[in-house]
């Protein structure tokens, strides 16, 4: 490791590079060791980079700017480090070097992609994230995780490859390669096409709705460590692409509220949990993306912020619900119940990442989602916020109540299992302890946000508001349950968007697949029956038995060649 | 297991009870201290009395009683999807 630091700094993807081909020749202990340095001395590189940095690569003729440092990609770069740290602590009891490598490979590509300063390198690691990602959702090792894993698959390279499209559109069209502001312009230019090439491909990876049911399929088949590390790095990926190159496009202040709205329709009468967790992790991209599109420099520190502190407190959710899934086997809400008796630790630290997603003050959503919030309200946004308030109401619902509630306590399932493996508990309060320090004292994330930050979160307004907001829609909770009305959790599948690609393209090829069929073989039958007959005649006369295939005795043939003489000779009588 | 004859916090009855009124106390003195403390509002829609605890209730029961409807109309069984894959 130690010639990482002397050669001065390097990139960042380098270092995870690296340390998953030291973690494939390793096994154990050591190999431990390897994963947890990783981040750490990738942390340390990043923080001897001086401000502005630039790392340039020469292919050929080709530059490509592999490193950009700005405040932007610094935060990511940090939080992205943070997140693998707590991923790979998480993960240590597993002897699986698919996952392993996976993981730090899976992590490196997203800060290769954070750190791009360039569209091409930009592409080539938006590749790498969706192909060092499926590992974890095939690592399951099920025939039902490795369908889904090739869905994912195809939809995140389908992403890839429209913003190869897009982007050499764009590329071409403004002269440069730059990853920088690109905005959406009039397509029926080129440089317009580009931009929204570019905007649909970030959209399909960021859960733009309709372009969002990859994730609620893949994620909750993946293992219970795999869905850790893929809850932290693409989405993100995708909402820092959005702030770099499409910070104040009107329309995603529209998508960003309907992302986070819908999802908790869906999150509500959902029964595997971890599912749950994905439409949650929708809905609170929602408010980033709300975020960006409102562009000013509260609604984009809002947004990038809200990008921290989710990744910590969702990643501590599907922490919380993967040591459920390890230790019992199951995970639908349906089958639970009761295990705060056996799990009391991981009680407690879903209830923390419970409190977090839900912005109870002093826990962390609280000092970053408002901001967005605010920023709606700012700019006349009205209907956005109401909306947004909504969705915070909701989110408390699904992920601060539903999760913690039918997991650890609702009605006893009788499961008695042991409490989460340690690493796995270490993993989960490191994360509750983040939590609860960037919400209690939000200072420090503040200060590596992108604009100075003027917005005291706590004021004694917006910690009653806020608290209000909550206690009344868990008083809500609590009389729909206690009255019989809240739907009961039942083993079930809800229709969303993915039935298009999962059930009607599969029906529509089967049926024009059948037409073909039909036409194909009638048309093939014909021309066989056409062969046939042109064989059968042509053997009549020149097969074995053919008239043409006679051999003839030599007597008879000149006795022929006689008769035509003599015929011949009757005619040239007649002539005369 | 050993563990399972043994009685926790919450299969008494009384401790579930306590847990309710806890909320309706905080839910009670939340909504009174709107009278108390001075919110500074963006929004006209704001400075309504129990702006927040009625948005917040009301949301919710329509959240689920929607998501009940949703429920009619979206539920299939669970091997929905794997059932004519092969």
């Amino acid at each position: 490791m130690g010639s990482f630091l002397t050669m001065g700094a390097t990139a960042p993807f380098v270092i995870f590079l690296a340390g998953a081909i030291l973690a494939t020749a390793t096994r154990g202990h050591i190999r431990s060791v390897i994963m947890l340095a990783v981040p750490l001395v990738g942390a340390y590189n990043l923080y001897s980079m001086p401000d502005g940095f630039v790392m340039i690569g020469m292919l050929f003729d080709y530059r490509f700017d592999i490193l950009r440092l700005d405040k932007l990609s610094l935060l990511f770069g940090y939080l992205f480090h943070l997140a693998a740290f707590l991923g790979i602590v998480f993960s240590l009891h597993l002897r699986d070097t698919t996952q392993h490598v996976s993981g730090l490979l899976y992590a490196g590509s997203a800060l290769g992609a954070v750190f791009a300063g360039d569209l091409i390198t930009l592409f080539v690691f938006w590749e790498l994230l969706a192909v060092t990602s499926a590992f974890l959702i095939l690592a399951r090792r099920t025939e039902r995780a490795r369908r889904a894993a090739m869905r994912y698959l195809i939809i995140q390279v389908l992403s890839g490859v429209i913003l190869l499209a897009g982007a050499l559109i764009w590329i071409d069209a403004v002269g440069n390669t730059d990853f920088g502001q690109i905005g959406l312009h009039d397509p029926a230019t080129a440089k317009g096409l580009g931009s929204w090439l570019i905007f649909i491909a970030f959209g399909i990876k960021c859960c733009f709705p309709m372009l969002h049911n990859w994730l609620t399929d893949a994620y909750p088949e993946a293992t219970p460590t795999g869905t850790v590390f893929l809850s932290a790095f693409t989405t993100k990926v995708a909402v820092y692409a959005l702030a770099r190159s499409y910070a104040g496009t009107e329309i995603l202040v529209y998508i960003g509220a309907t992302m986070a709205m819908f999802p908790i329709f869906f999150a509500v009468i959902e029964n595997d949990l971890r599912r749950v967790l994905a439409y949650s992790l929708i809905n609170q991209v929602g408010f980033m993306v709300c975020g960006i599109g409102i562009g000013t420099a509260l609604a984009v520190n809002g947004a990038v912020s809200h990008a921290f502190n989710d990744v910590v407190f969702k990643g501590l959710l599907f922490m919380s619900m993967g040591a459920v899934l390890y230790r019992t086997n199951k995970i639908n809400g349906s089958e639970l119940g009761g295990l705060y008796k056996s799990m009391p630790w991981t009680t407690g630290f879903c209830i923390v990442g419970a409190a977090s997603i839900s912005a109870f003050p002093l826990f962390s959503g609280f000092v970053s989602k408002s901001m967005v919030m605010v920023a709606a309200l700012e700019h006349g946004y009205s209907w956005v916020w109401l909306a947004l308030l909504f969705a915070s109401a909701g989110v408390f619902h699904h992920a601060g109540i539903k999760i913690p509630f039918f997991a650890f306590f609702a009605h006893d399932s009788g499961i008695r299992c042991k409490e989460a493996p340690l690493n796995m508990l270490i993993a989960m309060g490191l994360s509750a302890a983040i939590c609860i320090f960037n919400g209690s004292y939000p200072w420090v994330l503040y200060s590596m946000l992108p604009f100075p930050v003027e917005y005291a979160p706590y004021t004694w307004a917006h910690v009653l508001t806020q608290s209000q907001l909550l206690f009344f829609s868990a008083l809500a909770f609590c009389w729909l349950k206690l009255s019989g009305i809240y739907p009961p959790e039942l083993p079930s599948v809800n229709i969303d968007a993915e039935v298009v690609y999962r059930k009607l393209f599969p029906a529509l090829i089967r049926g024009t697949g059948g037409v073909i069929a039909a036409v194909d073989g009638a048309v093939r039958m014909a021309t066989l029956r056409m062969l046939d007959g042109c064989i059968r005649e042509i053997r009549r006369h020149h097969g074995p038995e053919g008239f043409m295939a006679k051999t003839l005795h030599l007597s008879s043939m000149v006795f022929w060649v006689v008769a035509a003489l003599a015929f011949v000779l009757v005619l040239n009588f007649a002539h005369f | 297991m050993a563990d399972k004859d043994q009685t926790h916090v919450f299969d008494n009855p009384r401790n579930v009870k306590r847990v309710i009124w806890a909320l309706y106390a905080l839910c009670g003195t939340s909504a009174l201290l709107d009278f108390v403390i001075h919110r500074h509002v963006d929004h006209p829609w704001e400075s309504t009395v129990f702006f927040y605890c009625i948005y917040g209730f009301v949301a919710c029961v329509l959240l689920v009683l929607a998501a009940k409807e949703m429920r009619k109309v979206l539920m299939r069984d669970e091997d929905y999807y794997e059932k004519d894959a092969d």
